[in-house]
């Protein structure tokens, strides 16, 4: 094996005991075919640490009933225990209000929640959706099927051979029939970051509300809404560190004030008669039903949990690891790295010269590592590499060195294997 | 099952040098595969006369179960009669889903090779698909199409047409 070239370590955040962390994540010590698990796999889903598994433990053991409902001791422990997770989110996304905070089921949900909300009041023939090529499937086709729906048209930003929008492009496409801008904070794909602030501000100058699908934004950086200024901001708590089946739209207020319901139901309304109903107000407005509580309570725990470790010292990690993995992956004869932008999250899509990448994720799950492998629910961004998939590791603040040096093995036997 | 195991030689060889590989010109019957979940898209067409499978070709784009056991599909079932290709096809998809032993008496001969394939649940599907297609293609009725009415495996898209 070649040499690694040491990688600087920034110094501007603590650092992270990742022995300490990983000892929070009971699932990191399973043994795959005998061999370590290299858990690779976390732009997918994260893994939950103990304390976000024994949160939602107390929460069935000692605190569950359906919120906003009865009068009763229990229902008013789980009301309390789901508003303070809306709060401690609103509080680590820094938006204006909790009630800017809305859960959903997840990011896809919540784009779908806009698409919906906001397509329907105040999108119409002739107008246009900017969305980028890098763009989730997620980000795409409720937006395809709105402008389906409304005789409007979606239009695409490029992007490089880096894996960068390109921005000059993207200023030219903002114009008068432009109605919205959704954009990814990160690529899943490529691991990008955009330059989300000044795709906000360019569209802003145009008088034009700007979705940010941040998916895999929120989980790896510091972000805050009310610096980026964004309209609305999706992403998903499972790929945070908490739960499946919970996410959260933020939407400025302003917005969710004069947006549609996406569905009706119970909790969503002032009064129900025959002859008509007076929605709630929001965040209640657009949460139809009963929600996941312990989810979202568990997304809470998972807010905690980051910040206890801190998200400046989880994006330094990670920037080593992404370094370190990406001089390491270079280094080897045949191996393609997509997504080489210099301003990039731990990312890291690939290909083996000669080798489909799930023939190499099924050699690598024999060697313990875990990466997805397929296209990423991002087809137009393997069109635009000109590759039908990619095999994609992604890191997160419980991965080490090590898994990737694991990982570089892996793929040096896939080699060996198809000769 | 450690996919070394499944990885063997002989699959690896037909990964590198499928054979058959291409199209006929003017097949009597044909079938595109595709699953969209990994994205393996094949295409098989064929040549029947007297009731046998004279001439088989196939193309596309897979990874390497696909595409060996497009390969070695190929190679098993020229010459054969139309019945005996569709009994290799549901021996193949027994052995691939578990249904089928393959220590028991079989006509798959070399195919047995992909038994190990039942324990990958992610990639039966990958094995499995070129026989899919063929079975699609046999089922195409000459001079019509059946374009969408034929779809063995449910979420994946098989379209056959006979010309």
């Amino acid at each position: 094996m070649s040499a690694i070239p040491a990688v600087k370590i920034r110094s501007a955040a603590r650092a992270i005991d990742v022995a300490r962390v990983r000892a929070d994540f009971p699932i990191l010590e399973t043994k795959v075919n005998g061999k370590p698990l290299a858990y690779l796999d976390s732009a997918a889903s994260a893994q939950m640490p103990q304390q976000v598994i024994d949160r939602l433990t107390r929460y069935h053991t000692s605190e569950h009933a359906n919120i906003h409902r009865g009068v009763h001791y229990l229902s008013e422990k789980a009301t309390d225990a789901y508003e303070a997770a809306r709060a401690k989110i609103r509080k680590f996304i820094n938006a204006t209000e909790d009630r800017e905070v809305i859960f959903t089921r997840g990011t896809t949900n919540a784009i779908n929640t806009v698409a919906h909300g906001f397509g329907r009041a105040f999108v119409g023939k002739g107008d246009e959706i900017l969305v980028s090529h890098m763009e989730h499937h997620s980000n795409i086709v409720p937006w395809q099927m709105l402008c389906e729906e409304k005789g409007a048209t979606l239009k695409v930003i490029p992007i490089d051979d880096l894996g960068q929008l390109v921005m000059d492009e993207y200023r030219e496409l903002l114009g008068p029939r432009t109605k919205l801008v959704a954009v990814a904070h990160v690529s899943n794909a490529l691991g990008t970051i955009n330059p989300i602030k000044e795709v906000i501000a360019l569209a802003h100058a145009q008088g034009i509300p700007v979705l940010v699908d941040g998916a895999q934004g929120v989980p790896h950086m510091k972000v805050d809404m009310q610096d980026l200024d964004c309209d609305f901001y999706a992403f998903s708590g499972h790929k945070m560190c908490g739960p499946t089946g919970i996410g959260i739209l933020y939407g400025k207020a302003s917005w969710l004030e004069k947006m549609q319901p996406y569905e009706g139901g119970g909790d969503m309304i002032m009064s129900v008669s025959f002859e008509k109903t007076t929605y709630n107000t929001i965040p209640y407005k657009f949460e139809a039903g009963t929600p996941p509580i312990a989810a979202a309570i568990g997304l809470g725990a998972a807010v905690d949990y980051l910040e206890s470790i801190g998200m400046d010292a989880i994006s330094a990690h990670e920037h080593n690891l992404i370094a370190y993995g990406t001089e390491a992956l270079s280094a080897i004869d045949g191996v393609r790295i997509y997504g080489t932008a210099p301003h990039k999250a731990a990312v890291l899509s690939f290909n083996i010269e000669g080798v489909h990448a799930h023939d190499v994720g099924t050699i690598l799950n024999d060697e313990g590592v875990a990466v997805r492998t397929g296209h990423h629910c991002a087809q137009p961004v393997m069109q635009r590499f000109g590759v039908p998939a990619t095999a994609r590791a992604s890191f997160y603040l419980y991965n080490t060195v090590e898994e990737i040096d694991q990982l570089v093995a892996a793929v040096r036997r896939v080699q060996e294997i198809f000769g | 099952m450690k996919s070394k195991q499944l990885y063997q030689e002989v699959i690896l060889d037909h990964n590198k040098k499928p054979r058959n590989w291409g199209h006929l010109d003017a097949p009597s019957h044909k079938a595109e595969g595709l699953n969209p979940l990994c994205g393996d898209h094949i295409w098989v067409s064929l040549n029947v006369a007297d009731d046998r499978v004279a001439e088989i070709a196939f193309e596309g784009q897979s990874c390497a179960i696909c595409k060996a056991s497009a390969s070695m599909m190929t190679t098993k079932v020229k010459g054969k009669r139309v019945d005996e290709a569709e009994q290799l096809v549901d021996e193949f998809r027994g052995m691939t889903t578990g249904s089928l032993d393959a220590s028991q008496q079989n006509h798959l001969g070399h195919l047995t090779v992909f038994e190990g394939v039942k324990d990958l649940p992610s990639r039966v599907k990958c094995a499995v698909l070129p026989w899919h297609t063929l079975h699609a293609a046999l089922h195409a009725e000459a001079s019509t199409s059946t374009e969408g009415e034929e779809d063995p495996v449910p979420g994946s898209g098989i379209a056959a047409s006979g010309s």
